[in-house]
């Protein structure tokens, strides 16, 4: 493994494509028979696009960035990331990722936390600590650079996780549910933030969540899934550009209104009964 | 100041509670006039700690080292070998039954057997046990802290492509710790117990153990309260220096580490 491989962004312009799933299948074997986790998922996401991935409960989201993270194999179907396999970009480093659970390391401090990917490929010591100076002011947390997780509420170990993902300046950034386990008022503030940050990165994002106003806010396209098996039952398109996300202003705007209410319609689309495990707040 | 100040309160009612119960161990003793092989006045027992303090603080010394010796080589031997069983299954497989065994075997009768192996004069037999008690439970608690590794860390030492070699050292290493400092804390007792305990099967009558059978067995009953209270003071000293540096790594470790 040689370090500093990661791919610049100016190999990855605009229209390019970060990732390209193709018939993607995921069958768990089971004491309880087999499930279907994913069935026949083809998805694309271009160069510094953000996807969601939103649907009930067991419809295979998670599964579905997990394998595109190489964190699981597909039973069938094909993963390309940036034009190779999953594995050779996991191995190169092509991504950065949080999960529900900040997963921070407890013994290290904040600023050792999101050191911990560039001391892993061999960044230097110098180039590391200036690189933690600068994402710790991104998430603004400099003044508590020096404490240790359990020292620092949920909402500020998740921004943690954030600034450790964009530490090696990854063109695609998966995230799993990471305002799952926040407040309301925490998460809307995170989202922000979010914005702000892909805005600074131009990364590419594919987001695990089950909110809707949340997919919305931060998406350009909402990838809807349904469960038993996992399949995409409809993609939404989300005209909402950027400079207008970054204002607060936004989620009381009528184009946000109307794109939330087209998400809920596909989500619920041709099932009788409300879709379980969505949150429509 | 006030960290001081609320240790101090914390402290100050167990002394007042141990300053009490030996008032009224010396009444009953006095006024009850109770016999000295039925149980000495704690102020006889002082003056003997008083008289034989010379003798006492090397006893404590030689039954010290032999449980410091004990404890270090339980606690390396238990590390290492969990440390294996974390690395090979198979391995795993074979030691839980065979540490399961050993921890029912009642270690310190294996003194007099050792002590016809190392003769008489030597200070191993006592070593041994104590190392054998001692590898039980770090054994057990460093077994159970290297299976703690968090999904969510796995999951991401696997997206940073880290090597085996760098996972155990970023991840593995730093959340068993906290179990193998508590697995020493318990080991810290059992070791000084079982040194103690073996000097009662023989060897050289070197120890506290060695002194309280000698002063038993002479009679002296206050003399042999005294080597009591020796072997106490050694108990404390390793359970507190134990329980001291676990406090320590698991603050470093944060709650999560439970």
């Amino acid at each position: 493994m040689t370090t500093q491989t990661a791919p610049q962004r100016e190999e990855h312009p605009r229209g390019a494509v970060a990732v390209e799933v193709t018939g993607a299948t995921r069958v768990f074997q089971g004491s309880a028979g087999t499930v279907t986790a994913l069935d026949g998922v083809d998805l694309t996401v271009g160069a510094g696009e953000f996807v969601s991935l939103i649907g009930p409960s067991g419809c295979g989201k998670s599964t579905l960035l997990r394998l595109i993270a190489d964190l699981d194999r597909p039973s069938a179907g094909t993963i390309e990331v940036f034009g190779r396999t999953a594995e050779q970009a996991r191995l190169a480093h092509d991504y950065g990722i949080a999960f529900q659970q900040a997963g921070l390391l407890p013994w290290r401090t904040v600023r050792a936390n999101i050191e911990l990917p560039l001391a892993m490929h061999g960044t230097g010591r110098a180039a590391r600590r200036e690189r933690a100076d600068y994402l710790v002011e991104l998430v603004g947390l400099a003044e508590f650079a020096d404490h240790y997780p359990d020292q620092l509420s949920g909402g500020m170990q998740q921004r943690v996780a954030i600034a450790r993902a964009v530490a090696e300046e990854p063109s695609l950034l998966l995230m799993d549910e990471p305002f799952g386990a926040l407040d309301e008022m925490t998460r809307e503030r995170l989202q922000g933030e979010l914005v702000r940050i892909c805005a600074e990165t131009r990364a590419a994002v594919v987001f695990v969540t089950h909110s809707i106003p949340e997919a919305v806010f931060l998406s350009d396209r909402v990838v809807v899934m349904s469960a038993r098996p996992g399949r995409i039952r409809e993609v939404v398109d989300i005209d909402l550009t950027r400079a207008a996300r970054s204002d607060e202003g936004l989620r009381e705007d009528a184009a946000y209104f109307a794109a939330v209410t087209r998400v809920r319609e596909a989500l619920h689309h041709g099932s009788p009964a409300p879709a379980q495990g969505v949150e429509l707040r | 100041m006030t960290a001081a100040r609320t240790a101090a309160a914390r402290g100050l009612p167990p002394v007042l509670l141990l300053v009490a119960l030996l008032a009224a161990w010396q009444t009953v003793v006095v006024v009850g006039q109770v016999p000295a092989f039925l149980l000495p006045s704690p102020s006889a027992i002082g003056s003997e700690l008083v008289a034989l303090w010379p003798t006492i603080s090397s006893a404590i010394l030689v039954t010290g080292g032999n449980s410091l010796l004990g404890l270090l080589l339980g606690a390396l031997t238990g590390v290492a070998v969990a440390v294996v069983a974390g690395l090979l299954p198979s391995a795993d497989r074979m030691l839980q039954p065979f540490v399961a065994g050993l921890a029912v075997v009642p270690i310190v009768a294996l003194a007099p057997v050792l002590y016809t192996m190392y003769g008489a004069a030597s200070e191993v037999a006592r070593v041994i046990v104590a190392a054998i008690a001692a590898f039980v439970p770090v054994f057990v608690t460093t077994t159970r802290g290297l299976r703690q590794v968090r999904p969510v860390h796995r999951d991401l030492m696997r997206a940073y492509g880290a090597t085996p070699r760098q996972a155990t050292v970023t991840v593995t290493v730093p959340t068993a710790v906290p179990f193998v400092f508590t697995g020493l804390r318990l080991a810290s007792s059992l070791a000084v117990i079982s040194a103690i305990v073996a000097e009662y099967f023989g060897g050289p009558r070197t120890g506290i153990g060695s002194f309280i059978t000698t002063a038993a067995a002479g009679s002296n009953y206050a003399r042999a309260w005294a080597f009591v209270v020796g072997g106490i003071l050694v108990g404390l000293a390793f359970y507190g220096v134990t329980l001291a540096a676990e406090h320590l790594v698991r603050r470093r470790a944060g709650p999560r580490a439970r």
